[in-house]
């Protein structure tokens, strides 16, 4: 066996977690860079980072849905929004601030995981509709679910505070413990961004643990199965409607939770933020990192989440200035991100774990060309 | 009854617009599979150009929705060459991803020229006329009956000439239209080129049917898509009566809910479009006159 890393020789190996000691050895060595990193970085780069782990959470949650089990989503900023203001409301302590908005004061032992059930149950309830429709008609349908969920945001004041105006998002207090304020933790200084960062690191190392560990269970199976042919799944024997319903619901659990965490970064919520743009970057998260992989959707949300600081680190050593010519750094992102969308698609279909691969399997056979 | 004739010609000129955005979606779609988000784009690209031609350089009307179209057909060929082609044959979500890539690439180079104030096309139709108190804009006349011209050319065109009938072959199987002689890439370019024309036309329409062209006008060609759900999103008649039931119950929603359903909140208009998608989608899942998709076991 050692030395052959390419030879499975069992049902349990194929599907294991990880199949050699040197994929191990790898990941512990990045999850430490991941917890030096902070350390040292900078500001600038540590809120974009912060916000790229909580991205990566709702990443995952669109390629459990999209990605393993086939069902397209273009509604997950609703999700999104859904868990974003559900923690908001249950986290704000009613005071003179709160302006007559939903606020019940609950700690963040409660708001997270409740952001994250109430997008579920919210997924459970679109989930029928994609027992009907299948391919684009779906795709549809949640493109639509945007617009509805940004009009249901800004209409709803006690709960949004209305276009425009929004309101405080959650408060990260666990416990009594503030992640937002800096302070010392068992004996070491740390900043709030910092604090923030390990918080989305330690989130996103268990929900892509359990993400991982169900696709590789029976439920992931039967997502595989359907998303490859869902008339032949049915026939062995997979209950559609029953594996539909749970994709959306776990999908929109970890959008739920994304949400509650995303905007507590900047600390500001407003309806207009989850509109039919937050489902692209996600779609792009998935697409660009890679469909149906969960180390793919953590390196996709990265990537997208840190494009702006990319590019940024990138124009100092290019003959082009955002700040001088046409295009700023913002319309540069864009063009750059649209482009991005076209360029995976058509020649790495699929991601950057698609080029991983590449990379990976160049050296295995380095110095011979296969 | 005079808010009901108003809310009836508004609704009419609204779905005239849609519908023309919807028949460049279903041509691209019938033709070459692919579900293009990337319309927006060329809406705005034909209306910014339209406007520039006619309205900052004041060049006659016609001759800058002349060029205008010509740019949008262009552009439209330009993008199936470079980067539709490559994608024949794959997954239809990830050509249509791709296409919200294109969308969000080309937006941007256009809002950047359009700036952020609303600027004037240089319509010819700038006056009104006084139906039974109903106010009806030349602009709205003008904007139903380009339409009805372009739908019957279109029409025509897929009927009567050989081109058409070539498209309708490549719509239909395309191995056994390439089998037949047919080139399946000059019918895929013909119908991006085409959608590309129809859709300048319909900016340019926004932005005389509206107060001008700008950033936002491609949400209103964002909005052809439940439209043409509605219709069914293989159905050239579909598109007609998809963009004829959504533009009018836009237009009522606007003039009815306002005082009588205000729990439904401010502008609810907006997303009356999708609201009638949901409900058509519930009871007919291909839209209301889609082709039922037949799967093979």
């Amino acid at each position: 066996m050692r030395g052959r890393p390419g030879l499975i020789t069992s049902y349990r190996k194929d599907i294991s977690l990880f199949r050699t000691g040197t994929q191990r050895l790898w990941l512990v060595v990045l999850l430490l860079v991941a917890l030096w990193l902070p350390l040292w970085m900078p500001n600038d780069w540590l809120v974009p980072a912060g916000i790229s782990l909580f991205a990566a959470i709702g990443a995952i949650g669109l390629n459990l849905v999209t990605g393993y089990a086939g069902q397209v989503s273009l509604g997950h900023a609703f999700f999104l929004g859904i868990g974003a203001y559900t923690a908001s409301a249950l986290s704000t302590v009613e005071g003179p601030g709160t302006r007559g908005l939903l606020a019940y004061g609950y700690d963040m032992i409660i708001w997270l995981p409740a952001a994250g059930l109430v997008a579920a149950l919210l997924g459970v309830i679109v989930a029928p509709v994609a027992l009907r429709l299948k391919g684009l008609y779906l795709a549809f349908v949640t493109l639509g679910l945007v617009f509805l969920g940004q009009h249901l945001f800004q209409s709803w004041r006690e709960l949004t505070g209305g276009a425009g105006i929004g309101r405080r998002a959650a408060e990260l207090s666990l416990l009594g413990f503030r992640f937002d304020e800096d302070g010392e933790v068992f004996g070491v200084f740390l900043s709030d961004t910092q604090k923030i960062y390990f918080l989305g690191f330690v989130l996103l190392v268990v929900m892509a643990l359990v993400a991982k560990n169900l696709a590789r269970s029976r439920i992931g199976r039967a997502f595989a199965a359907i998303r490859d042919r869902d008339i032949a799944a049915e026939i062995m024997g997979i209950d559609l409607t029953r594996y539909k319903v749970i994709a959306f619901a776990i999908s929109s659990f970890y959008a739920g939770v994304a949400g509650a965490l995303l905007f507590t970064v900047t600390g500001f919520l407003e309806p207009n933020a989850f509109n039919l743009e937050l489902s692209i970057f996600y779609v792009a998260m998935v697409l660009i990192g890679g469909v149906a992989t969960i180390s793919g959707s953590i390196m996709g949300a990265v990537f997208v989440t840190m494009l702006p600081n990319l590019i940024d680190f990138v124009s100092d050593y290019l003959p082009y200035d955002p700040a001088t010519g046409p295009l700023n750094t913002g319309q540069l992102e864009a063009i750059l991100f649209g482009l991005l969308i076209v360029v995976f698609l058509i020649f790495e279909p699929l991601g950057l774990y698609g080029l991983w691969i590449r990379i990976r399997n160049y050296w295995k056979a380095w110095p011979f060309s296969y | 009854m005079t808010q009901f004739l108003q809310a009836t010609v508004n609704g009419l000129s609204l779905a005239a617009v849609y519908a023309l955005i919807a028949i460049g979606f279903v041509v691209i779609y019938k033709s070459t599979q692919v579900l293009s988000f990337a319309q927006p784009a060329l809406v705005l690209t034909g209306a910014y150009f339209v406007s520039y031609f006619a309205f900052s350089l004041g060049w006659n009307f016609w001759l800058g929705l002349g060029l205008a179209i010509a740019i949008a057909v262009f552009l439209g060929l330009f993008v199936e060459r470079t980067a539709l082609r490559p994608m024949i044959g794959k997954p239809v979500f990830s050509v249509a991803i791709l296409t919200i890539g294109l969308d969000i690439a080309i937006r941007t180079v256009i809002n950047d020229l359009i700036g952020v104030d609303f600027r004037g096309v240089g319509s010819p139709w700038l006056g009104q006329w006084d139906w039974g108190g109903a106010v009806v804009r030349h602009a709205q006349v003008a904007t139903v009956v380009i339409t009805v011209v372009l739908v019957v050319g279109v029409v025509a065109f897929f009927r009567y000439s050989r081109l058409g009938l070539a498209m309708r072959a490549a719509a239909f199987d395309q191995e056994v239209a390439l089998a037949q002689g047919i080139s399946v890439a000059v019918v895929f370019a013909v119908a991006w080129g085409m959608a590309g024309g129809l859709a300048a036309v319909a900016g340019m329409l926004i932005g005389t049917s509206f107060a001008g062209v700008s950033a936002g006008s491609a949400f209103v060609a964002l909005k052809a898509l439940p439209a043409i759900v509605v219709g069914g999103i293989d159905s050239l008649p579909g598109a007609v009566v998809g963009s004829l039931i959504v533009g009018l119950a836009e237009a009522y929603a606007a003039t009815y809910q306002a005082g009588n359903f205000d729990f439904l909140g401010a502008n609810f208009s907006q997303v009356v479009p999708w609201l009638v998608m949901f409900i058509v989608l519930l009871v007919r899942p291909y839209g209301l006159f889609g082709t039922k998709e037949v799967e093979r076991v």
